[in-house]
């Protein structure tokens, strides 16, 4: 057991450190940073020092290397647009990005078993229809236009909603800004949760759906209306449990997606998050930014996976034994 | 629910007619400013912020020309053409109260000058600043330079006292990751002062209420809030939903639409920047061609033929939508040294262009790889596109490489690519810093942007005479034979200037500023 989650961690590890050696090899690809730090009055010698301070000279495996040999320590380097520590930008965007995340999470998760119980049970109904035909939209349509096409109906032709940003945002404790605790902060939410969930709604919709009609199938399921059990306890208490084990493993995994799929629904709406940070640092080659912000999430995946791995080893015991086999 | 949307709708728009608070403007761009450091980083939306709360000593109203800012009055001095003297205004005071002094102008560029200072090349030629009483300082430069005052529109005057007892004496080292108090704190003489500032998300400015000019400018917007939107369908949204006053960065495509809602209006004017094609005529073979042994590039025929082929009035109309001033030197218009005549030398002529093709010996044409950035000026790659199909017409094939600008600026710094495009603004508005840049052989410190291979010791020398001229007329005289050496050379291919758009609401009198620098104190509102 202890060899399994250990041969695991070593694993991940290896996965983080190639995540990292790929994506250093990419970056002289896109482009040179030197360009957009100095102004067109710069000289050659001015390139030249400046190139030399940032070690951008070196092969991209001594840079790979420097940087790691600061992450260790906690140290992500100095953003060469903003002039600032990267760990320090990372945590002040933070919070943006996890409080939209979390908002597009819950509602992706509430609607998504709601609308999917829903379409199961009345699954001949007009309105299960229409919800099963609109759902192809979610799926179907990238982010970026599902964000524009909303900004379009309730900002600019309704003016509802703010077409951008975060509103006003309340300080709590030494970093964390949260937009819940005003009126702007809310309403800033509502347009991109929405089409930044709605992809994992449909999703988690579709796949309850089917979930449940295969249960709803079931013999038990039969036997319990027989026995005249009311129809909510059978659909809601026999059948929906049932369904639950694949969906949440699927909602588990999808966590990681919402948060990486953010960039796009940030540029959008210039949502002040990691996401967008992210854009910036690539149309600036903004290297130290791009590094850490690919670091840290291929941490949060190869995190949850290995989380996903350990808990099976829990749930399903053939898999401790088959590990344990070679004792 | 028809008529509660209808009546959202209602006060929604009574909101927005009766502006909130009446006097605060809702300002945004792309982009956001790098730094509040004064002396950091040289960059276009960086000073447009700074300008809102620093000032420098001369500055420039919207046609270009010198305004006094912090200094009154300015010209050499009687005995000495090495010095320029500036007098400065009195009764100036910075945001905390201090004086302004002559004591703080030295500190100023003093600190300019200092090696993490983006700003230190512009005054490279300065070799003492000093104080001579409170209200006057000379400026002593390595020689005579004539021209001076056009490099400190952008300078920006500090307080001493402020800087020292903040600990920011020094600038900031940009690169280094360092952050000081001036980083994200001003202390400026400015019209208006900082209130508060979240980098990329949004600055909060108000109203300076000692202004030393309140009774000169409208100051009529008492609040600023600025804030960078990066998506240009986002950035247009945001105006048309009514959550943003003025806009700058206006996509082309999306004018009219602005233009067509009430209460919107898009105003225009040139910009001081001007887009062109640059050739790699040095080389005695090239490597993005077909042609082996022989740079046809060499040939001032083909040059002149490749520019009589773009037809300019076709990309202003088609690529451009309007948005765009054919031009026939790569001047903008505001610059000491442009003339209506060198801007009009170029012609579309298929047949002529074909006929010299065929004269230089390449009357079957020949190929070639154009690199056009495609996030840097407007349109950038459409017209690249453009010219492609116009270079095909008279058998010239075109493979065209666009890529990111932080890809594409490297290859002409670098000599790697023998065909390419550029745009250039002069914040100097004399030729003399397009001669320096784009027209003077390549050197460590000058001709950096000159990726022709075009390099004319005569004409050289001549380029680093006009430094030191103090004769103006003849000085004139010298720019005028160099752009006669550039045009019959052809050593670009001029495409156009671009013409700035900004977005507004109508309560607000903007006029744009070529130098794409809104000074919020000249701004009125209805």
């Amino acid at each position: 057991m202890l060899a399994f989650i250990i041969r695991r961690v070593g694993q991940s590890l290896l996965v983080l450190m190639i995540v990292g050696l790929v994506a250093f090899s990419m970056f002289r690809f896109v482009g040179d940073p030197i360009d957009n730090m100095l102004g067109q009055e710069r000289t050659i010698e001015d390139v030249e020092r400046l190139r030399g301070q940032l070690g951008l000279d070196q092969p991209f495996v001594v840079q790979y290397y420097r940087f790691l040999e600061g992450a260790v320590q906690g140290n992500f380097g100095v953003s060469y647009r903003q002039g600032r520590p990267v760990a320090d930008i990372i945590f002040e965007r933070a919070p943006a990005t996890l409080e939209l995340a979390a908002v597009s999470g819950i509602l992706a998760v509430l609607f998504g078993i709601g609308l999917g119980v829903f379409t199961a049970i009345r699954r001949d109904g007009i309105a299960a229809n229409v919800i099963m035909a609109t759902s192809l939209i979610g799926v179907s349509l990238p982010t970026f236009l599902i964000g524009i096409l909303l900004i379009y109906l309730f900002s600019v032709e309704l003016g509802w909603l703010p077409s951008f940003g975060r509103g006003e945002t309340v300080r709590l404790g030494g970093w964390w800004t949260t937009g819940f605790l005003t009126e702007s902060g809310l309403r800033a939410l509502i347009l991109p949760s929405i089409t930044l969930g709605l992809y994992q709604m449909t999703l988690i919709m579709r796949l309850v759906r089917s979930e449940m009609l295969e249960v709803l199938r079931q013999d038990y399921i039969r036997f319990a209306r027989a026995r005249g059990i009311r129809e909510r306890v059978v659909n809601f208490r026999h059948a929906l449990k049932n369904t639950m084990v694949p969906v949440v493993t699927v909602i588990g995994l999808q966590l990681g997606s919402i948060i990486a799929f953010a960039i796009i629904t940030e540029t959008v709406f210039q949502w002040p998050g990691v996401g967008l940070l992210f854009i910036n640092a690539i149309q600036f080659v903004d290297i130290p930014v791009m590094a850490a912000y690919l670091m840290l999430i291929s941490v949060m995946f190869v995190g949850i996976n290995l989380l996903v791995d350990i808990l099976y080893v829990f749930i399903d015991p053939r898999l401790r034994i088959d590990s344990s086999g070679g004792k | 629910m028809k008529t509660v949307s209808k009546a959202v709708l209602a006060s929604f728009i009574a909101a927005m007619a009766a502006p909130v608070g009446a006097e605060t403007l809702r300002w945004a761009r792309a982009g956001d400013a790098l730094t509040l450091d004064p002396h950091a980083q040289n960059e276009g939306p960086t000073h447009t912020v700074r300008h809102q709360m620093y000032e420098p000593l001369i500055i420039r109203d919207t046609t270009g020309a010198f305004e006094p800012a912090l200094a009154t009055e300015w010209g050499p001095k009687a005995d000495d053409p090495n010095v320029w003297v500036f007098k400065l205004r009195e009764g100036v005071t910075f945001h905390d109260g201090a004086a302004f002094t002559a004591e703080d102008v030295v500190f100023s560029f003093e600190r300019a000058q200092q090696p993490n200072s983006d700003m230190k090349e512009l005054i490279g030629s300065i070799t003492e600043v000093r104080a001579v009483d409170d209200l006057t300082v000379e400026i002593v430069t390595d020689g005579p330079n004539p021209i001076l005052p056009s490099n400190l529109t952008n300078l920006f005057m500090m307080d001493k006292g402020w800087a020292e007892a903040n600990n920011t004496v020094n600038v900031q080292d940009f690169e280094g990751g360092e952050i000081t108090y001036a980083t994200t704190n001003a202390n400026g003489t400015g019209p208006y002062t900082l209130v508060s500032r979240e980098p990329d998300v949004k600055t909060v400015m108000a109203k300076n209420e000692a202004y030393w000019g309140i009774d000169q400018f409208p100051l009529e917007v008492t609040e600023i809030v600025y804030t960078p939107i990066q998506n240009a369908a986002t950035r247009v949204a945001a105006m048309l939903s009514g959550e943003v006053d003025f806009l700058q960065d206006m996509p082309v495509q999306d004018l009219e639409r602005v233009n067509a809602v009430e209460g919107l209006t898009v105003k225009k004017a040139p910009q001081n920047r001007v887009i062109f094609f640059g050739l790699n005529m040095g080389a005695d073979d090239i490597e993005a061609d077909d042609v082996d042994g022989a740079n046809p590039l060499a040939d001032v025929r083909v040059r002149k033929a490749m520019s009589m082929a773009i037809n300019r009035d076709a990309i202003q109309q088609v690529v451009m939508r309007g948005q765009s001033i054919p031009a026939g030197m790569i001047a903008p218009p505001f610059v000491n040294g442009w003339t209506a005549e060198m801007d009009a030398e170029s012609s579309t002529d298929i047949e002529g262009a074909k006929a010299l093709l065929a004269e230089a010996g390449y009357g079957d044409g020949f190929s070639i790889r154009l690199d056009c950035p495609n996030d840097r000026y407007i349109n950038d790659e459409a017209i690249c596109q453009a010219a492609v199909g116009m270079l095909g017409q008279i058998g010239i094939t075109v493979n065209l490489d666009a890529k990111p600008k932080a890809q594409h600026f490297p290859l002409i710094t670098e000599g790697q690519t023998d065909f390419y495009m550029l745009g250039w603004g002069v914040p100097t508005y004399d030729s003399e810093y397009i001669f320096n840049f784009l027209v003077h052989g390549r050197e460590d410190s000058i001709g950096t942007w000159n990726g022709t291979g075009f390099d004319n010791d005569e004409l050289d020398a001549k380029i680093e005479s006009l430094a030191s001229n103090t004769d103006l007329d003849a000085r004139n005289a010298d720019i005028a034979d160099i752009w006669r050496v550039v045009q019959d050379e052809a050593l670009y291919i001029p495409i156009h200037h671009q013409v700035l758009n900004w977005g507004m609401s109508e309560t607000f009198g903007i006029e744009v500023d070529p130098e794409d620098q809104p000074k919020v104190k000249y701004i009125t509102v209805n």
